[in-house]
Parts: C-alpha cells; sequence; structure tokens
C-alpha cells in the first residue's frame, strides 16, 4: 500500500496556537484541513512537509454566518455541508453546485472549503507516484528542471483544479487570511497566480480563516463542471456565471469566470462587461461565450484533448447563460453529472 | 390440493411433479459467501495478519529497456530494519503461464523491459522502511532503444526484448486458412474491407494484488495469495524454487475481482515465497495500485482488417482477418491471445471460408494477456461494426441480417469448433423485443440512436495451458455423520460465484441446501486440481465434476436407504433433506439418519468427481485454442445520445438477453450479465492503458499515462445506466443441469453495440474504441468537409507472414488437419513438455 512518510502531527486548539505553530515551523510546516488533497499528495511524496498543523479542533472555523451584509463561511466547513444548505441555492446557487460536484460523497465529507480553495494545482506529470515521476526524471514543479507539457517554459504550468473558487469569484467572494502578526482580506481572484508551483499569494504563515460574501440580492449563479466521469472526478473546465438581473432581464452586473484551463481561475472580464446593459438574448450569449472562449487557453496535462476542452469551454458558457435567463437545461446537465442535485 | 379419494390418479402425477421439482438450481437464491463480504468477514490475502510478520517491497524499473551492469544493495542491507534483499541472482529460474513462453524472471537478472519491471526485492520490519530502503539500492543501467507499439516493433528488430520467439521483435505470428477465401470473394456480390482499433485497457479489480508466505512448522512452504489460478502458481513456484510441488501449499484466497489480471503467476508471489523461506518469517507483500498496472497482461492493443464478401441476402462467402496485436513485454498468455484474435470469429455467423493471419509484436510496456473475453473481444468489436455496415449497404435491418446468418446448433465451423446448443437467435428476438429496436432504429431524432450486436464465448478453455491427459477438474465430497457435506475443489472463488456454484450442484442433488455444506476451494492442500478461473470454464467444469460427485454419493446413500426401507432404488427421492419414497413420500429418512446407513454399509462416506472435456476434431497446430465443450451466445440493444456540437456521448440504457443455457442462480447470472455491461461500458467509452514518450531529444522515457484508479477512467456505479437483462434458457447438455457460461460472453456485444449507436444518433462511424467525444467531434467534422465520416485506423501495416496452413473445412471433405502441416511426434512433443 501506499505509506504516508513519517511526519510531526500538531493539534493546536486556538487559531492564535495554530498561527504561532505555523509562524514558528517556517515552510516545513502544512495545514491539514480535511486531508483530502494534502495526505494522497503526501503519499506521492509530492508535498513532504515536516510538520501538519491541523485545523481539527480549532474552534469558530465550521460556521456559516448570514448576516445583514452578506455570508461569512467558517474555512473548516466540509462541502458535504455546504451541499446541504439550502441557504447557498439561491443568489449562491453557483458555489451550492459547485461543492456538490467535488469529488465523491465520502470525500466531501471529509474535504473542508479553505482545503478546496488551497487545493494544490494539478497535472498529468505531477499527480502521481515517487517512482513515476522518477522514471521521467521529475519534472519543474518538483525536484526536477524541465516541464513535460512545454519544454521550453520557465514557468510551471499545472492547472487550478478546485471548483469552488471559480464559483465564489463569480460570487465576487473574499477571504480573510490570518497570521500571528496580521489579518488581511483579499479578494478571492487576486490570491491566485498565473505559475503552477506557486499559485497561491497566501504566505506560508497564513491560515485562511473565512470566506465573505456580500449580499446577493438580485444575483442569479450557476457552475458547470467539465469531466470525464458524472460520478466525481476533478473538474478539467469550469464555468461559473453569475448575473444581476434588471428590470426585463436587463444585466445590470455581471461575472464570468473559467476554470480549470490554466493555473489560476481565469476571469472573463470582457466576456462579462459585453453582457451589461442588455438582455440575455441569444446574440449577447454568443458574444459572450466566443469572448469567454478566447481566454481559455487549456494546455495538454489534464484528461481530454485539449483543444476539444477549449471548444466545450464555449458551449459551456452558453449553456450556463441560458440558463440563468431561465431556460430550462435540466437535460444538458443530467448528460453531464449523476447527482440529482439538479 | 384434489380430494385424494376422489381423484387418486391425479394426485401421484402431481406428486411426482413436486418430487421431482429442482430446489435449489434455477431459484435466485442469496449466494453461499454473501453474509461474510456484506459483513466484512471475508479474509483477502491482504486481511492476513502473522505473527513476526515482515513486509517486502520490490524495486522497479525505471527505464522502459536497458540491461542491468551492476547492483549494489549493502546502503539497503545497513538500513536499520532491513531484513533482507533479492536481486535477479537469487532467483534467476525463467518462469511463465504458457510452456513456450518461460520468459520470465521473478526480479530481473540483467534485462529490464518496461517501466515498472521489478530489479530487487527488501524485506523490512515495516512497510515503510522497506520502502525507505528502496532508493539505497544502487543500480547502474545501460539504456537500450525502446519499443512503444508494434509497428515500431516490425520496424526495430534490433535490440530485442526477447531472444526467442519468432525473429526481432515478432513474438508470435498465425497464418490459418480454412478453405479458399478468394474463391469466396469472387462469389460475393459486395466485399467489405474495415480497419479497426481497439486501444488496451485493463482489468482494474478493487483489490489490488497481494501474498502472503510462511515457512510452515514442518519447514514446508505455505502461500495465500490473490490468484485465480493457484494450480499454475504452484507449478511455477515448483520450477522456480526448486522444490518438489508436495512441499508446497498454494491457498488462493476470495479474489477483490479477478477479470483475468490474477491468472498468471506473478513475480512478487515468488519473491515473497524465496523471502519467507530465507528469513523464516512470514512475509508479505501488497501491491500498490500503480504496481497493479504494471503486473497488467490485460487487453492487448489490436489493429484489425477485415475483410468479407456476402451475397445479397447477408449470406457470408469468406472472410480475411488480420490482427496485430501489442504484446507488451513479455509472453504471458500471448499466444493463446494471438490465436484467440482469430479463433471463435465463425461460431456466431456461418462463415465458409475463413483465412486468419495474427502477429503479436513485443513491445516496451506492461505484458498484455487474458482480459474477461480474452482476446475475442477486439475482433468482435471490428466483425460486429462491419456487420452494421453491411447491413446499411444491403438495406437490411441489422437484426434481420444476424437472424438471417446465424451459425445453427451442433454445427461444426470453418475451423473445426464444434458448437452446442446455440441460442444467438433467441437472443436477438429478445432483445428486438424489449428494447423496441422496430420503433426506434433509424427512427430516433438525430443525435439519439441505437445499437445492435451479438457475441459468443467459450464455456471453458477445452485443452488446459500445458499438455497433459489428466481431468481439467475435479472434486471431493466428504459426508460425515452429522449429516454435513463438505466439497473440497481447487476452483477459486474470484467474486464470480463459483463456490455458490458448487454448493447449489451438490445441494439439488442430494436434496438439502447450500447451508447444509462447507466449502474449502482453492487450496492446493485440501481439494483436487481444477484448472483455475479463467476461461469461463469453472461452472461447466468444477461443476460437472460436483456433480459427478454427487451423483456418486447419492447412488452410495440410495442403496443403503433403499435396503433399510425395502423400497426400489429408482423409487427414492432426495428432497428437502429426507430421502423419501416418490410413491408414499411420508415412508423416508432424513438426510442425516441416510449418510448413517451408507456409512454402516459401506465405510467412511467419501467421493469423488472429475471432468476432461470433449476431445476436439480441430487438429491442426494452433487448433487448440477455439475448442469449447460449447458457447454461450448475447444479444445487446445500446441507446446513446450524442451531442452533435460537442460530441458528449450518454448511455441512457442498454438491453441484453444472453443464452446461459440454464442459469444456476439466475441472480447470481443477472449479476454477472450486469457486471459484463459495466465493463463493457468503460471499454467501450473511456478505459485505456495509455503510454506516454517524453520528447525524445530530452527523455527516453516511455510510461504509463496515468497508473491510478483516479485517472484510468472507469465508470462507476452512479455512471451506469439502466439495463435490462433476459436470460435465454435453452439447457445445453455439456453442462451441469444444462448451464452455460455467463461470465465473460455478455461484455462482448457493449463496445459494439455502442459504436453502431453512435452511428445511428449522429452518422458517423468511430471505428475503434474508446469512443470519446473527441473522436466524434472529429468524424463529425470529416463529415462534414464531405470527407468518409468516420474517425479509425486506415491502414494495415506489411507483415511478412509465414506460409499459410490449410485447413480444409468440413464441407470440403477437411477432417481438421491441416494439408501441408509437418506433424511432431508424439514422442518429440512430449519431451518438449518435460523441457518446459
Ligand atoms: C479522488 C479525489 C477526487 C477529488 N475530486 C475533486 C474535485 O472534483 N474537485 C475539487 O475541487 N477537488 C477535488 N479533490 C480534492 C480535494 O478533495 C478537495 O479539493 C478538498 O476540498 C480539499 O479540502 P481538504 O480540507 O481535504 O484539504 P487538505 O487536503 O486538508 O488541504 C489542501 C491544501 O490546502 C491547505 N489548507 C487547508 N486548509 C487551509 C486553510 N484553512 N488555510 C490555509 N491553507 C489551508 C493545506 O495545507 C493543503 O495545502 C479530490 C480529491 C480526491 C482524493
Ligand atoms: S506543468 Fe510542467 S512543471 Fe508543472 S507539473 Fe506539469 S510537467 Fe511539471
Amino acid at each position: 500500500m501506499m505509506r504516508l512518510p513519517l511526519f510531526e502531527f500538531r493539534a493546536p486548539r486556538t487559531l492564535e496556537e495554530a498561527a504561532r505553530i505555523l509562524d514558528g515551523e517556517g515552510t516545513s510546516a502544512m495545514l491539514l484541513a480535511g486531508g483530502t488533497d494534502l495526505l494522497p499528495n503526501m503519499k506521492r511524496r509530492q508535498q513532504v512537509p515536516r510538520t501538519l498543523v491541523s485545523l481539527r479542533h480549532v474552534g469558530g472555523l465550521k460556521e456559516a454566518q448570514l448576516t445583514p451584509s452578506g455570508l461569512r463561511l467558517g474555512a473548516c466547513l466540509t462541502l458535504a455541508d455546504i451541499a446541504r444548505d439550502p441557504r447557498f441555492r439561491n443568489g449562491a446557487s453557483a458555489l451550492w453546485q459547485a461543492a456538490s460536484q467535488v469529488a465523491t460523497p465520502h470525500i466531501r465529507t471529509m474535504a473542508t472549503l479553505g482545503g478546496n480553495i488551497c487545493l494544490d494545482t494539478r497535472c498529468n506529470y505531477y499527480d502521481q507516484s515517487y517512482e513515476w515521476r522518477k522514471a521521467i526524471n521529475f519534472c519543474l514543479k518538483k525536484d526536477g528542471i524541465t516541464c513535460w507539457v512545454a519544454p521550453a517554459s520557465s514557468k510551471c504550468m499545472a492547472v487550478s483544479s478546485t471548483d469552488t473558487a471559480p464559483a465564489l469569484i463569480a460570487l465576487g467572494a473574499r477571504v480573510l487570511l490570518v497570521s500571528r502578526a496580521e489579518e488581511r482580506e483579499v479578494p478571492l481572484c487576486d490570491l491566485y497566480n498565473s505559475d503552477g508551483s506557486d499559485y497561491i499569494r497566501r504566505r506560508p504563515n497564513e491560515i485562511l480563516t473565512e470566506v465573505l460574501l456580500d449580499s446577493l440580492r438580485g444575483w442569479k449563479s450557476t457552475y458547470w463542471k467539465l469531466r470525464r466521469r458524472g460520478s466525481f472526478d476533478f473538474p478539467v473546465l469550469s464555468v461559473a456565471a453569475a448575473v444581476q438581473l434588471g428590470n426585463g432581464g436587463i444585466a445590470q452586473d455581471a461575472r464570468i469566470v473559467v476554470g480549470s484551463v490554466a493555473s489560476r481561475p481565469l476571469v472573463a472580464t470582457e466576456a462579462a462587461k459585453s453582457l451589461v446593459g442588455r438582455p440575455l438574448d441569444e446574440e449577447a450569449i454568443r458574444e459572450a461565450a466566443a469572448l469567454a472562449g478566447r481566454i481559455a487557453k487549456p494546455l495538454d496535462n489534464t484528461d481530454f484533448d485539449m483543444s476539444w476542452r477549449k471548444k466545450v469551454a464555449t458551449e459551456f458558457v452558453t449553456y450556463a447563460l441560458r440558463e440563468l435567463r431561465g431556460e430550462d437545461v435540466r437535460t444538458e446537465r443530467q448528460r453531464l453529472t449523476r447527482y440529482p442535485f439538479v | 390440493m384434489p380430494n385424494p379419494t376422489e381423484s387418486p390418479a391425479v394426485e401421484v402425477v402431481e406428486l411426482q411433479l413436486e418430487t421431482d421439482r429442482l430446489r435449489v438450481i434455477g431459484v435466485p437464491r442469496r449466494r453461499v459467501d454473501a453474509r461474510a463480504k456484506v459483513t466484512g468477514q471475508t479474509r483477502y490475502a491482504d486481511d492476513i495478519f502473522l505473527p513476526r510478520m515482515a513486509y517486502c517491497k520490490l524495486l522497479r524499473s525505471p527505464h522502459p529497456h536497458a540491461r542491468i551492469q551492476k547492483i549494489d544493495s549493502s546502503r539497503a542491507l545497513a538500513h536499520p530494519g532491513v531484513y533482507l534483499v533479492l536481486t535477479g541472482k537469487d532467483l534467476p529460474i525463467e518462469y511463465g503461464i504458457i510452456p513456450v513462453s518461460q520468459d520470465e524472471q521473478a526480479l530481473c537478472l540483467d534485462h529490464v523491459r518496461h517501466v515498472g519491471d521489478p530489479v530487487a526485492a527488501v524485506v523490512a520490519r515495516e512497510e515503510l522502511t522497506a520502502l525507505e530502503a528502496l532508493d539505497l539500492i544502487d543500480v547502474e543501467y545501460e539504456i537500450l532503444t525502446t519499443v512503444s507499439d508494434p509497428e515500431e516493433a516490425l520496424a526495430t528488430p534490433e535490440p530485442r526484448i526477447h531472444d526467442y520467439g519468432e525473429e526481432g521483435n515478432i513474438h508470435k505470428r498465425v497464418n490459418l486458412e480454412f478453405g479458399n477465401v478468394d474463391e469466396g470473394f469472387a462469389e460475393a456480390d459486395e466485399i467489405f474491407e474495415d480497419f479497426f482499433f481497439y486501444q488496451g485497457n485493463t482489468h482494474l479489480p478493487i483489490e489490488q494484488h497481494a501474498s502472503v508466505a510462511i515457512k510452515d512448522p514442518e519447514g514446508k512452504l505455505t502461500i495465500w495469495s490473490s490468484t485465480q489460478t493457484p494450480h499454475y502458481l504452484h507449478r511455477a513456484l515448483a520450477k522456480v524454487l526448486e522444490m518438489s510441488p508436495a512441499h508446497i501449499r498454494v491457498i488462493a484466497t476470495p479474489n477483490g475481482g479477478g477479470f483475468g489480471g490474477k491468472s498468471d503467476p506473478f513475480n512478487h508471489e515468488i519473491v515473497v515465497a524465496k523471502a519467507a523461506l530465507m528469513l523464516d518469517r512470514p512475509v508479505k507483500i501488497g501491491l500498490t495500485r500503480e504496481e497493479v498496472f504494471y503486473c497488467h497482461r490485460g487487453r492487448h492493443p489490436v489493429l484489425m482488417r477485415f475483410k468479407t464478401g456476402v451475397k445479397k441476402d447477408g449470406t457470408i462467402t469468406g472472410m480475411h482477418l488480420q490482427t496485430l496485436i501489442d504484446g507488451g513485454a513479455y509472453g504471458s498468455y500471448g499466444v493463446a491471445s494471438t490465436f484467440y484474435t482469430g479463433a471463435l470469429q465463425t461460431t456466431s455467423y456461418h462463415v465458409p471460408r475463413y483465412h486468419f493471419q495474427a502477429c503479436r509484436a513485443f513491445t516496451n510496456k506492461p505484458p498484455c494477456g487474458p482480459k474477461r473475453g480474452h482476446g475475442t473481444v477486439q475482433p468482435r468489436f471490428g466483425q460486429e461494426i462491419q456487420l452494421d455496415k453491411i447491413a446499411e449497404k444491403l438495406k437490411l435491418d441489422p437484426a434481420e441480417l444476424r437472424l438471417r446468418i446465424a451459425e445453427a446448433p451442433n454445427a461444426v465451423t470453418a475451423n473445426f469448433l464444434e458448437l452446442g446448443t446455440v441460442g444467438l437467435r433467441e437472443c436477438i428476438r429478445r432483445v428486438v423485443k424489449i428494447s423496441s429496436w422496430n420503433e426506434k432504429f433509424r427512427k430516433l431524432p438525430e443525435g439519439r440512436g441505437v445499437g445492435l450486436a451479438c457475441s459468443a464465448y467459450l464455456t471453458g478453455a477445452g485443452l488446459p495451458i500445458y499438455w497433459n491427459a489428466m481431468p481439467h477438474s475435479g472434486v471431493q465430497l466428504k459426508l460425515d455423520r452429522g449429516g454435513g457435506i463438505t466439497i473440497f475443489c481447487g476452483a477459486t472463488e474470484i467474486g464470480q460465484g463459483s463456490d455458490d456454484v458448487l454448493a447449489a450442484i451438490v445441494a439439488e442433488v442430494l436434496g438439502v441446501t447450500t447451508f447444509d455444506i462447507r466449502i474449502y476451494t482453492g487450496d492446493t492442500d485440501l481439494g483436487p486440481v481444477d484448472l483455475g478461473s479463467y476461461s469461463s470454464r469453472v461452472t461447466l467444469m468444477a461443476g460437472n465434476a460436483a456433480m459427478q460427485a454427487a451423483e456418486r454419493a447419492k447412488a452410495m446413500l440410495t442403496e443403503a436407504v433403499g435396503a433399510r426401507l425395502d423400497v426400489p432404488k429408482e423409487r427414492l427421492r432426495f428432497a428437502d433433506q429426507r430421502v423419501f419414497d416418490s410413491a408414499a413420500p411420508e415412508k423416508g429418512v432424513t438426510f442425516h439418519e441416510a449418510v448413517c446407513l451408507a456409512e454402516a454399509r459401506f465405510g467412511t462416506v467419501g467421493t469423488v468427481g472429475s471432468y476432461t472435456p470433449p476431445r476436439s476434431p480441430a487438429q491442426f497446430k494452433g487448433g487448440g485454442v477455439g475448442p469449447s465443450p460449447t458457447y454461450s451466445y448475447s444479444a445487446a440493444v445500446v441507446e446513446v445520445t450524442v451531442n452533435p456540437v460537442t460530441g458528449w456521448i450518454n448511455v441512457p440504457k442498454i438491453w441484453i438477453a444472453h443464452d446461459i443455457g440454464r442459469a444456476l442462480n439466475p441472480a447470481l447470472a443477472r449479476g454477472q450479465v450486469e457486471g459484463s455491461v459495466y465493463m463493457g461500458l468503460g471499454e467501450a467509452l473511456m478505459e485505456e492503458q495509455e503510454f506516454r514518450r517524453l520528447p525524445k531529444r530530452l527523455s527516453h522515457a516511455l510510461v504509463h499515462k496515468f497508473p491510478s484508479i483516479l485517472e484510468y477512467k472507469s465508470p462507476t456505479s452512479l455512471d451506469m445506466p439502466e439495463i435490462v437483462v433476459e436470460l435465454v434458457e435453452e439447457p445445453d447438455p455439456h453442462g451441469p443441469f444444462g448451464a452455460k457460461e455467463v461470465g465473460q460472453g455478455p461484455l462482448l456485444p457493449i463496445m459494439p453495440a455502442v459504436a453502431n449507436a453512435v452511428y445511428d444518433a449522429v452518422g458517423v462511424r468511430v471505428d475503434e474504441v474508446p469512443i470519446t467525444p473527441e473522436k466524434i467531434v472529429k468524424a463529425l467534422a470529416e463529415k462534414k468537409a464531405g470527407r468518409a465520416p468516420r474517425f479509425g485506423p486506415t491502414y494495415f501495416p506489411d507483415v511478412d507472414w509465414p506460409e499459410p496452413l490449410r485447413v480444409p473445412p468440413p464441407w470440403e471433405g477437411g477432417d481438421g488437419r491441416a494439408v501441408n502441416e509437418v506433424r511432431r511426434s508424439s514422442s518429440q512433443r512430449k519431451e518438449k513438455v518435460l523441457r518446459t
């Protein structure tokens, strides 16, 4: 069986204690939430922290609070908690759909929102055992010097594969990062780098404690995920879209995010802008889909053919916008996913 | 109940029917091992923990092709907690499942042939310690040129991956001609030539291979292992360890799925056996999923060319099939697989002249071998798609075409296979009916379609893996004074339900329930040999052996009870745990008493039974692959939806009819059919044992693309469509209670039926598996551009074929021999067997 390497295990009871340990250990420590990403990575020796700092016993990270100004979501809420919670089924339904489609029911009961946001980037040359990676002499992201996806590249192109981040960015989420010395609020779309190795701007001593959402009154949102199996699989393309519709179905504001085609979720600013001030008619949708599709530049390091994934990106934006204007797209959805949440 | 005083005659008749009614066979029952499985009490190999047990890990080659120049294990040996390091020098004797392909070493001595080939083994106190020590073994390699597919193998005779085989990197070539196909093509109204590619895929059993070996208290070897073929493992261990088989005990633990992936003797099994003997400690190994991908021996990738001539009415006049087979790095079952890519083409539709050419090449990838449907799946895919094309051209309904050309029961085919019952027509009729085929085919809206395909499969290989004249299966039965019955048999429960089949047969014959029976299977010390759980042989062969043993026990009990009750033997019946007079059912003894009477009369009551398949008329070289006591048949209809823009495929429903002869336990039989459909759907839509090379100027790597159960895509239970199963029961005289196989056959029609359905939905052919949305989009683009609306191979490379063996078919006066074969004398043959 695949074995974890030896590590030191710390189980702080308070946020302060966790932050203090993290500060002291530097980059050799990592936070452990549900462990559904980190532990498999450790078994494959992709990540070999000397110390694991568990968040399981840290109080106060599992609440979902509805405040007059919006929502505060604790980082240790599990994806199953979110998938179950009816409060996410209106304006925030993109988040609910994204969370419901992560991995399997078993994993969702362990997996946390914070862990999903901080999920390591993925690549077919990287998500492999130590022995396999040894057979290709490793790669730029870990232990090696070449990127096998783009040998000329000096940058890793591993793929952002989180389902909830694109959805949350489409909902305008911010995250709260807490370290021993300070606390900062960052728009989620600014949390990520365009670099598969150095993919997150969270400092090693920071804990993501909360996700903050402004009131979503008047907004509608949705999430479309491409994967081989409708039952479970990491996304290899995703589209999150949110629109605020005014009188006569005129879009007052819109956000479109394309996930899993780059090292970070891509915000389709042009596409979203093209919708504002217009009704979501065929032409508006076609235009926005083409604009959003243009920014998707998938590489050959996930499942499926990259040019095909790009083609589907345009289709998915179309599905999403048609759904947001009230069309019944349940048939398309049912053919892509085996969950009864539609 | 009728009043006995009023109509006594009627009552006797009814009573007889009642006593002769089958009580176990044909009744859907919970399988005998179900309770243990669902309560987690089944002990798989990896569940075995013994005192002082050490753990083994294998160091595997990171290179696809290399010579080992030096191995230095001193650093590993010095690592605290390490007990032993083994290398090729410790186990140099070659072995392999087939006598003519003894080409494996438990640890490679000087030549590694694929990434994952084992080079050294570490045995340590902890598994983690063994793992750490692997990195401390220093191996120097000389890198060799790699071969990644058969075409490359044909073009790269040097360096050779093996120094045996036909020549260069060609392992095996076959050229068999049953009648003159050119004459057949001359008679044809239409000739079809099509190319197909079937991608390799793997078994993916949920249980990863594991083994535990001990030197038992007497100093002999015992090994528990997740193997489908304890007998063949037994032989390989005796050979490599140079021990008497009498001093080796192999216990096949219940397999958490096998599907053919546990039917070779494996290097890790031999290594832990050796280590346990050397250390005098239990030694365990549990493979990781990645290592299972390196063991593989799964579905061969096969390129095919089918040329078929037909008359206007659909009658086939001749068929020429060529297959190019990617064997991977070792022989494994490959010689048999090679023959299987052409053996069964004649079993479902009448083919009067048949020419078959096959070539298996060695490549630097994990070896291929038998996976459910062994070697016949790939050509079945091509044949059934080509029939769909033929039907369209001839303007015939594909079901109607098949009904016209279906082979007759008890026929002898062009290649001398003797068929038994043939339920193919009935399968087609049933599946057409339950799927409402006639309302759907070519009638559904764009983007929705249905496809139909059929298949045939063996019920057990007619010949053993190694030449011998002994039975293929044996059963011992012990009846004890408590009324208990114990079955001892070498058959291996791999999840398919073979224990249940044995219990059901014995219970039916002796009039008890399966709960009254204990079963000891898969243990070479306890039970007589059964060759193993492969080729769908166990129900028929071990089943017949069990039946014979049970009938013999029944005869003893009958005699003893008859004497005691003073009832003629013919009148005695065994049912409901009693032995009684059928004319006066209240007159009888309990089964328990019957056993005591028999023991008093004859001494200890024990019987044996065995089974040897009938001799096949196929006497030409290579004719040993294909014969079977009888064949099963299936027909399936698959419905698909295909998105015309993205090519996304969905399968909402599948209907399948399977000719099983008789379903001994219908609940289990349906499970096998559904399991086959599941596996077939995976092969049709997503499964791929795919390899990748890195840019050659930077690396010589040739690695499995994603040896993980997450990224090797296979459907989950949630991805399954609705399945409607029909069992066609037409008892076959060769099978116990008329039973034929069900474990493999129903897989075969699924892949071509999906392909045919995609064509019905969007008018494009994908002539290869897996059928993915990308390929459909490409084929749709071809269609739009006015080119051939298809995706698939377009040629078959040149192969230097040997002179064909000419075997005239029966209707041309053939006797099953080749007219141009130089035959070896039987003494030469025996000598060969002894040498291997
Ligand atoms: C079979 C399988 C399928 C999967 N499929 C999907 C999928 O479809 N979609 C998907 O998005 N994911 C998928 N995942 C990945 C994973 O399960 C989820 O992303 C999950 O949400 C991760 O959360 P976790 O709590 O388990 O994270 P962990 O594994 O505990 O942590 C993940 C990373 O985040 C860091 N981290 C965790 N919490 C915090 C915090 N509060 N502050 C700062 N850093 C933190 C950890 O140090 C680590 O680097 C899959 C995993 C598996 C094993
Ligand atoms: S993108 Fe390149 S560097 Fe990054 S993980 Fe993949 S192969 Fe390695």
